[in-house]
């Protein structure tokens, strides 16, 4: 067993946790979003921050894949969690300004505005449907691609890979493009925006972001973009 | 180069280093040191020595003389330069045509070639010897100054400086325990970036319980500028071999991996031979010289990604996997590669063990300053008049080497900000030259000292635009794993180009400081926690300009395409047509004799009719 502290609480946790795992035990809440109990950890979206350690060396660490230590001061709810945690929600924002999920952690931790210029990318780059397909659904249908600024999602090559067999699995865990995702399930979907208006994301994104490559078939919602359609038509004649 | 034997015991190698000693003090012949570095190849140096034999053989000198090809000395500004012994004369910017003068003149009659002296432009006075030169009175060389004494590819030309004999001292005398002792009390700290006290980090890998143990020599250097490490590894590779093999000694490694960047052509092939050599003479291998001490080396080479500098991104990248970092702990002096603990030290760092080993510990720790011991190689580069490698103790103050060592600012302009450790470092401006480097002062002062590079820029720099150049590098260069960094740097960068473009909000620069803080605090890898560096320390110095840039709409230094403009003042036109022929947009017209008219519309202000006109006629705006 392990002893530390966390918010002045001093707990015992089993050797071999995350700070995550231990806090969740304990009932402290951390908010998280590329974490899945069903996946490795990855340590992407920078959410789940706590400060660790004590005076100028204390620092901020990513819960989710920090390992408890025997003596570790941990505390989740300090100025400088909460002003990097507002700080990441409103680059995310800025990124998928449609997602639900984001759109409900903004409003939990009180990120009124976004500063940034939107990019509707319908995508923040956690990496879920990454670790979905290869971990859950045992495919390498889709990776990452470039680094930095460049980085992206994609199948090889970029066009429809062998690996995948459609079980929706990423499109199931994404965070980002739900809204695209849920499909006309009036009873159960959060928005059913598909059904009502035209989302946002399909105009921006028709399949582009469809890893399946076989938009319509998997009985969500993805439809052509107005453009696509008029475009394939150009091309038939 | 001879076979080389096999050496089979301590006692032998001792033997075999005294007896090249000996002969290398009975050369009686000149000898002419040629350097031909990547940097003095690239100047021509290869060409100098192919006529420098031609010139020998043409004067029937080839018995009398000798010619010795070495990796840099770090006078880079000099290059090619040929060092005359025993006389010690410097000949700078040598080009193949001189070359049968020095024959000739020097080496048959042995007069000076005047013109091939290199001039002073501190002292303004030409110089006969290499230690004259103020480029390196106040350097303290104990790491480059051998570069200028070996031919790289020759074990023997090592051993005859004394090469290998700390490591015959550790095999013969010292428990790896003690060596650790005495790295720590040297005070020896990471020559790669982050300074952790190497005595230390070798304690951790010693202690760590495991049946298999690695070392690894992180020879990335993947900040743009930085080329001490290069220079190491190309001009002195048996001593950071030699440094490498003690370290695995010590930590209990039986297998090492040197990890290059496939850019270093000539980096490459000087280690693999000299891992060859060492391994033909026994060095290297199984039972080294008759004790119980196994290590193998091996080439792991890198595809030049900034980020894989980083030691787990690098682990990921030996193991075949992509380079991105992860989190630490579990460090790897814990779980490194395949999991096993593994040491991992920059080259720089390894290049100081034989030193230390031989000359002591209290030798190095006299060097330098309370926390930040020995010497630190830096790359000078920029609006300086010496640019080249310089190694200086610890504690030197900024000034000293920018001044005295680097000649000052070229053409009568102003100091303005030195950027120091690399694309993530930091600019210090004029107020900070006192400042002595060390880990800590470089830090406290909104900088670090990272692997060493160090850029002079002057008066006609705008702080804003080197922001923006920086990070435009790292945006590129993050791997992209954690949004605050990918996003941070990318942000960052579009919010420092809005205001140069004259787009800036007052409101900018809060958000600015916002971001730089969370990206710093948030990030999981050394890129991302000090990405931020190049923002918060031109907002902290030099505010001003950003203010300029934001409230005037205007770039105090000129630099900003979107806030200049080129002016002609007709008092000044001479009407030369100089500046019409050179503008690529056809914007300036005008006849000979009359004052010319520069069109605004037309303008793309690249600046050509700025730099071409001679009578300072152009103004910018
Ligand atoms: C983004 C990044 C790039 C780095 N690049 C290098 C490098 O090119 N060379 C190097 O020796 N260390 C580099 N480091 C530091 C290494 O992670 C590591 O600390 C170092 O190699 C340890 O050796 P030392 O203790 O001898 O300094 C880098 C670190 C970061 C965060
Ligand atoms: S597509 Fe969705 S799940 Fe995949 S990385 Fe982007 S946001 Fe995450
Ligand atoms: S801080 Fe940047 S470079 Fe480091 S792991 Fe995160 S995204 Fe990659
Ligand atoms: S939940 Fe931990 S970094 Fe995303």
């Amino acid at each position: 067993m392990i002893s530390l502290k966390m918010n002045r609480l001093d707990v015992k946790v089993e050797d071999g946790w995350t700070i995550l795992e231990a806090a969740k035990f304990y009932g402290l809440e951390i908010p998280t979003l590329c974490y899945n109990e069903g996946l490795s950890p990855y340590g992407g979206c920078r959410l789940c921050l706590v400060e660790v350690g004590e005076g100028p060396r204390a620092k901020l660490v990513s819960s989710c894949t920090y390992p408890v230590e025997e003596g570790l001061v941990v505390r989740t709810d300090t100025r400088r969690v909460i002003e990097a945690r507002k700080m990441m929600i409103e680059l995310m924002l800025s990124l998928a300004p449609n997602s639900k999920v984001i759109q409900d952690l903004a409003s939990k931790f009180g990120v009124k505005q976004v500063r940034f210029k939107i990019r509707n990318e319908e995508c923040i780059l956690c990496g879920l449907c990454v670790r979905m397909c290869s971990e859950q659904m045992d495919g390498r249908a889709i990776g990452f691609q470039n680094r930095g600024y460049k980085r992206k999602i994609s199948t090889p090559f970029d066009i429809r890979s062998e690996e995948c067999r459609l079980c929706g699995g990423c499109m199931y865990i994404c965070p980002a493009c739900q809204l695209r995702c849920q499909g006309p399930q009036a009873d159960t979907a959060v928005c059913n925006a598909c059904l009502n208006m035209d989302p946002t994301c399909l105009d921006h994104y028709d399949d582009l972001q469809c890893w399946m490559y076989d938009a319509g078939r998997c009985g969500t919602c993805i439809r052509e973009s107005p453009e696509k359609s008029a475009e394939k038509e150009q091309t038939s004649k | 180069m001879k076979a080389t034997k096999k050496i089979k015991t301590i006692k032998d190698l001792n033997q075999t280093i005294q007896s090249y000693i000996q002969k290398r003090k009975s050369e009686k012949r000149p000898v002419l040191t040629v350097s031909a570095g990547t940097c003095g190849q690239a100047r021509g140096s290869l060409k100098v020595i192919a006529s420098l034999k031609k010139a020998i053989s043409k004067e029937k000198l080839e018995d009398k003389v000798k010619i010795k090809v070495t990796g840099c000395h770090g006078f880079c500004e000099a290059e090619p330069n040929i060092i005359i012994q025993p006389q010690d004369i410097f000949y700078q910017k040598v080009k193949p045509k001189d070359t049968s003068d020095i024959a000739s003149q020097t080496i048959i009659k042995n007069e000076i070639i005047d013109r091939l002296l290199f001039s002073d432009p501190i002292s303004k006075k030409t110089v006969l010897k290499e230690d004259d030169i103020s480029f390196y009175k106040k350097q303290k060389r104990i790491l480059l100054g051998d570069n200028a004494l070996i031919d790289p590819t020759d074990i023997n030309d090592y051993l005859s400086i004394g090469g290998y004999s700390s490591l015959t001292k550790v095999l013969s005398k010292m428990a790896p325990e003690e060596v650790i002792e005495v790295m720590k009390k040297s005070g020896l700290r990471g020559r790669g970036g982050a300074g952790f006290p190497t005595g230390y980090k070798w304690e951790f890998t010693r202690k760590a319980k495991d049946t298999s143990k690695y070392i690894i020599c992180n020879a990335d250097e993947g900040d743009p500028g930085a080329y001490m490490d290069r220079s190491l590894l190309e001009g002195n590779p048996h001593r950071v071999l030699e440094g490498m093999i003690i370290g695995a000694y010590a930590v209990g490694a039986e297998e090492g991996y040197i990890y290059v960047r496939d850019e270093y052509p000539l980096a490459v092939k000087h280690i693999s031979l000299a891992i060859s050599q060492a391994e033909k003479m026994g060095l290297l291998g199984k039972k080294i010289l008759g004790t119980d001490f196994n290590f193998r080396i091996h080439i792991s080479k890198g595809a030049g990604a900034f980020v894989c500098g980083e030691e787990t991104a690098l682990i990921a990248s030996v193991e075949g996997r992509v380079g991105e970092p992860r989190q630490r702990p579990p460090f790897p002096a814990m779980k490194g590669l395949w999991k096993k603990p593994t040491n991992i030290n920059n080259v720089e760092t390894l290049a100081n063990i034989p030193l230390i080993v031989e000359k002591g510990a209290d030798w190095f720790s006299k060097i330098g300053t309370k926390g930040s011991k020995g010497t630190k190689i830096f790359s000078l580069v920029g609006k300086i008049n010496n640019t080249g490698l310089v190694e200086v103790p610890m504690g030197i103050t900024l000034k000293e080497i920018i001044f005295d060592i680097g000649g000052g600012i070229p053409g009568e302009k102003e100091f303005k900000a030195v950027q120091t450790g690399g694309p993530s470092g930091g600019c210090l401006p004029k107020e900070k030259l006192g400042l002595p480097i060390d880990y800590e002062g470089l830090t406290e002062a909104g900088s670090i000292m990272g692997s060493g590079g160090m850029i002079v820029l002057d008066e006609n720099t705008c702080m804003v635009d080197v922001a923006i150049y920086f990070l435009n590098f790292l945006r590129d260069e993050s791997c992209g794993k954690c949004l605050s960094c990918r996003e941070g740097t990318q942000r960052m960068w579009e919010i420092v180009k809005d205001i140069s473009e004259g787009k800036g909000k007052e409101e900018d620069i809060q958000l600015l400081k916002e971001l730089a803080q969370t990206t710093k605090d948030a990030s999981l890898c050394g890129l991302g926690q000090t990405a931020a560096n190049p923002v918060l320390s031109t907002l902290r110095y030099f505010r001003d300009e950003y203010m300029a840039h934001v409230r005037d709409k205007t770039c105090p230094a000129g630099v900003c395409k979107e806030l200049i403009t080129y002016l002609i003042i007709p008092d000044k036109c001479t009407g030369c047509l100089a500046c019409i022929k050179v503008c690529p947009q056809e914007a300036i017209s005008g006849e000979l004799k009359k004052v010319h008219v520069l069109d605004q519309e037309k303008c793309i202000k690249c600046g050509a009719c700025f730099e071409v006109c001679q009578f300072d006629a152009i103004k910018i705006e």
